[in-house]
C-alpha cells in the first residue's frame, strides 16, 4: 500500500508537465506540503516532447533538469505517477480526493540498466513518440524520464515476457504482484493543471490527416526533428521514409474555427517558424518550407522572431487557409486553395503537410470531480464557484511553455493563500 | 428601378458595407469575414472560367466600397448553393446566403448583369411556378432554350431529346403541358392569396429597411 502523508494544509497539484510541477515547486520552496499527481510513468508532460523551444531555440531538457534539481532537493514534495484523481469531495480548507494508483511492476531499485527492456520480445506502440513508432513493452518512456525507473507495461502482465523481464532484473526490480490501488488524502487546496491534448486532425476531414501518411501533425514533426526521436532526428517522411526537404506547414488547423475550437492556440504560428528553423537546419538551401497562414499572430516579443524567419529566402509564406490536400501520383501531399493575395487556384505539393493543430483543453469532457467552471472552449475560468480549485497553465487557456509557467506561480500562490487560512484557523 | 439604384447610392454614398448590412438578406454576415479563402478554396466550380470574383474577394470589394463592381458582378449568380463554403466557415458565416442575398438585391435596385443565364432562369420558373402552382416544364425549358434566339433554342432542344423522351416514358414530362394542359393546383385561388400576402409583407419589409 502507498502512504502519502497529507493534511488540510497539504497543496494537491493535479498534473504533472511544466505549469504543474511549477506550482508544486513554487509551494513547496515557500515550505509548504504538495502531493503532485502525474498519470503518466513520468513527468514533464508535453513540454518534454518537444525537440526545442521558441524563441531562443534551446532544448527542453535544460529547463526541466533544473526543475528536477529542484524537485529532488525538496523533500515536501511527494510525487505520484501513473496516478489519477478519481474523485473529489469536501470543500475549499477541507478536501478529501481519492487517487487511482497503476502499477508500475517496477519497484525504486530500478537503476534503468535497461536489462529488462533488452529481454522482453513484444512490442507496444510509442506513445511518448505520438505513436509514430513501436517500443519495447519494458520501457523507459524517453531519456529524460523522471522517475528515472523503468515500466512494465500492464498488456504482458501474466505472459511469459513478463517472467523474462522479471529473470533479466539483476537488482530485484521487477515486481509483478504490484495491484492497482485507490488511495484517498488530504488537502486543503488543489491546483489543477492536466494541460492541453493537440487537436484531434481527423476532424478536419478535408486536410485527410488519416487518410494520406505524409500529413502530420506539428507535435509529430517535434519528435521526427529531435535525435531521441524515432527517426533520430532526421526529417524523413512516413510513407517512404524520403527526406522531406519541401514541407508545408497549415496554420490555423483546428483553432479559430467554430467547427472545430473556437479559440486562437496562440502557440502554433510560434511552433511553425521555430520549425522552420528544423527544416533549414537539417537541409540548408535545399530544405524549403511554406508556411500557410491566416494571419501570423506572433504575439508581442516575438514579433522579431517572425521578422527574422521572413529574411529566409528557403521560406515562404502564402496568405491562405488550405482548403484541401490531395496527394499525387508519387504520394506527395498536394495543398488546393486560393490565395487571397491575387484571389488565384493553387495546387502545390510539397513532400510533407504538417498540420499546426491547436490546443484542446484536457479537461474538455475529463470528469473533474467536484464543481468547475469553464468557457466555452473547456478551458477552466478563474471562478468563486471554484473555491479552493485554481487552474493552472494549459488548463485555463491556450499558452506556451513560458506564459504556463507564470500561470503555474500564479496558482499557487493562490492556493498558498488558502492552506496559510487554514494554518491560522488550525493554531 | 434605376431610380431605387440611385437612391440608395445616394442613401449611403461611400458606406457599401453598411448598405449591404441593411439591405442585401444576410447582409450583417460580410463584417465577419477574416479572408481565409477557405470558402473560395472550396468552391467546386471552376471561378477562374465563368467568375468575376470569388466570394472571399466579394466580401472585401464590399468592404472596400467598391459599388458598382459588386452589384454588377455575376459571381452570385453563379453560386450552385452547394453549400460547401458555408459548412466549412471557420466563421460560420452563411457565404451561401450572403451570396443569395446579394444577387437579390442587385436584381431589385436593377443593377444585375443583363440576360445572365441563372437569373433568367430564376424569373421564368418563378413566372412558370406561381401561375398555376405547379412548374410547366416544357415551358420552362421552351423558355430557357431558345432565350438566346431560335438557331440556337433548336440546337439545343436537339441536344436534350433523349433526356426529354426519358422523362416523358418515365410519366415525368407530359408532352401536352405544350399547349397548356397542365397539371396544377387544387386551389389555384389559394396559393395566389398566398403569394400575394407574401409579396405584400415583403414589400412592406424592403421599404421599411428603404426608409430607415
Amino acid at each position: 500500500m502507498t502512504s502519502v502523508v497529507a493534511t488540510n494544509q497539504t497543496i494537491l497539484v493535479v498534473g504533472g508537465g511544466i505549469s504543474g510541477m511549477t506550482a508544486a515547486l513554487e509551494a513547496a520552496e515557500t515550505g509548504k506540503q504538495v502531493v503532485l499527481v502525474e498519470k503518466n510513468p513520468y513527468l514533464g508532460g508535453r513540454t518534454v516532447q518537444l525537440y526545442r523551444y521558441f524563441p531562443k531555440m534551446c532544448h527542453p531538457t535544460c529547463g526541466l533538469e533544473i526543475n528536477l534539481r529542484r524537485l529532488k532537493a525538496n523533500p515536501r514534495i511527494q510525487v505520484l505517477t501513473l496516478a489519477e484523481v478519481t474523485g473529489i469531495s469536501g470543500d475549499r480548507g477541507a478536501y478529501s480526493v481519492s487517487v487511482k494508483l497503476k502499477p508500475r511492476h517496477v519497484n525504486s531499485n530500478c537503476t534503468a540498466c535497461g536489462e529488462c527492456g533488452r529481454a522482453v520480445q513484444t512490442e507496444i506502440a510509442d506513445e511518448f513518440n505520438y505513436n509514430l513508432g513501436k517500443i519495447k513493452a519494458a520501457y523507459l518512456p524517453s531519456s529524460m524520464a523522471y522517475p528515472q525507473r523503468y515500466v512494465i507495461d500492464a498488456s504482458i502482465i501474466g505472459t511469459a515476457d513478463a517472467e523474462r523481464a522479471k529473470a533479466a532484473c539483476k537488482y530485484d526490480a521487477v515486481d509483478l504482484e504490484q495491484q492497482e490501488e485507490t488511495i484517498s488524502l488530504n488537502a486543503g487546496a488543489i491546483v489543477w493543471a492536466t494541460g492541453w491534448q493537440p487537436y484531434a486532425a481527423e476532424k478536419i476531414v478535408y486536410y485527410g490527416y488519416d487518410r494520406f501518411a505524409n500529413v502530420i501533425t506539428n507535435v509529430e514533426f517535434e519528435r521526427l526533428a529531435d535525435p531521441h526521436g524515432p527517426t533520430g532526428g532526421k526529417i524523413l517522411r512516413p510513407s517512404d521514409g524520403k527526406e522531406a526537404k519541401n514541407v508545408a506547414f497549415i496554420q490555423c488547423a483546428g483553432s479559430r474555427d467554430e467547427n472545430h475550437l473556437r479559440h486562437c492556440s496562440r502557440f502554433c504560428c510560434m511552433a511553425s517558424l521555430k520549425q522552420t528553423h528544423y527544416v533549414q537546419e537539417a537541409f540548408g538551401d535545399a530544405g524549403k518550407s511554406t508556411i500557410y497562414y491566416i494571419d501570423i499572430r506572433a504575439i508581442d516579443r516575438f514579433e522579431d522572431f517572425y521578422q527574422k524567419v521572413k529574411t529566409n529566402p528557403n521560406v515562404s509564406f502564402v496568405k491562405s487557409k488550405v482548403a484541401r490536400i490531395t496527394e499525387d501520383k508519387a504520394g506527395n501531399p498536394v495543398c488546393n486553395g486560393v490565395n487571397v493575395e491575387g484571389y488565384k487556384r493553387y495546387a502545390t505539393a510539397h513532400d510533407l503537410v504538417v498540420l499546426a493543430v491547436g490546443m484542446e483543453p484536457s479537461v474538455k469532457g475529463m470528469d473533474i470531480p467536484g464543481e468547475v467552471m469553464s468557457d466555452s472552449s473547456g478551458f477552466i475560468m478563474a471562478d468563486p464557484a471554484n473555491a479552493g480549485i485554481f487552474g493552472a497553465g494549459c488548463a485555463t487557456n491556450a499558452l506556451d511553455v513560458n506564459r504556463a509557467v507564470q500561470s503555474a506561480t500564479a496558482a499557487a500562490l493562490r492556493a498558498i493563500q488558502v492552506v496559510n487560512k487554514v494554518a491560522r484557523a488550525e493554531a | 428601378m434605376s431610380d431605387l439604384n440611385q437612391q440608395m447610392a445616394a442613401k449611403y454614398q461611400n458606406n457599401f458595407l453598411r448598405e449591404i448590412e441593411e439591405q442585401a438578406e444576410m447582409g450583417e454576415w460580410v463584417k465577419m469575414c477574416m479572408q481565409c479563402g477557405l470558402c473560395s478554396g472550396s468552391c467546386p466550380t471552376n471561378f477562374h472560367a465563368g467568375w468575376d470574383h470569388p466570394p472571399q474577394e466579394l466580401f472585401m470589394m464590399i468592404r472596400a466600397g467598391k459599388r458598382d463592381e459588386v452589384l454588377k458582378s455575376n459571381s452570385m449568380w453563379m453560386c450552385t448553393s452547394c453549400y460547401n463554403c458555408y459548412v466549412r466557415c471557420p466563421r460560420k458565416v452563411p457565404v451561401t446566403h450572403v451570396m443569395h442575398g446579394l444577387a437579390e438585391y442587385a436584381y431589385r435596385i436593377g443593377q444585375s448583369p443583363k440576360n445572365q443565364p441563372t437569373q433568367h432562369l430564376s424569373k421564368t420558373f418563378w413566372d412558370n411556378a406561381t401561375k398555376t402552382g405547379r412548374v410547366n416544364e416544357v415551358k420552362l425549358t421552351q423558355s430557357l432554350y431558345f432565350k438566346d434566339g431560335i438557331g440556337s433554342g433548336i440546337k439545343k432542344a436537339m441536344e436534350m431529346q433523349a433526356v426529354a423522351l426519358g422523362l416523358v416514358k418515365a410519366g415525368r414530362l407530359n408532352p401536352l403541358e405544350a399547349v397548356g394542359i397542365a397539371h396544377k393546383c387544387k386551389d389555384i385561388k389559394g396559393i395566389h392569396a398566398m403569394l400575394a400576402k407574401a409579396n405584400e409583407l415583403e414589400a412592406q419589409h424592403k421599404a421599411e429597411k428603404a426608409k430607415a
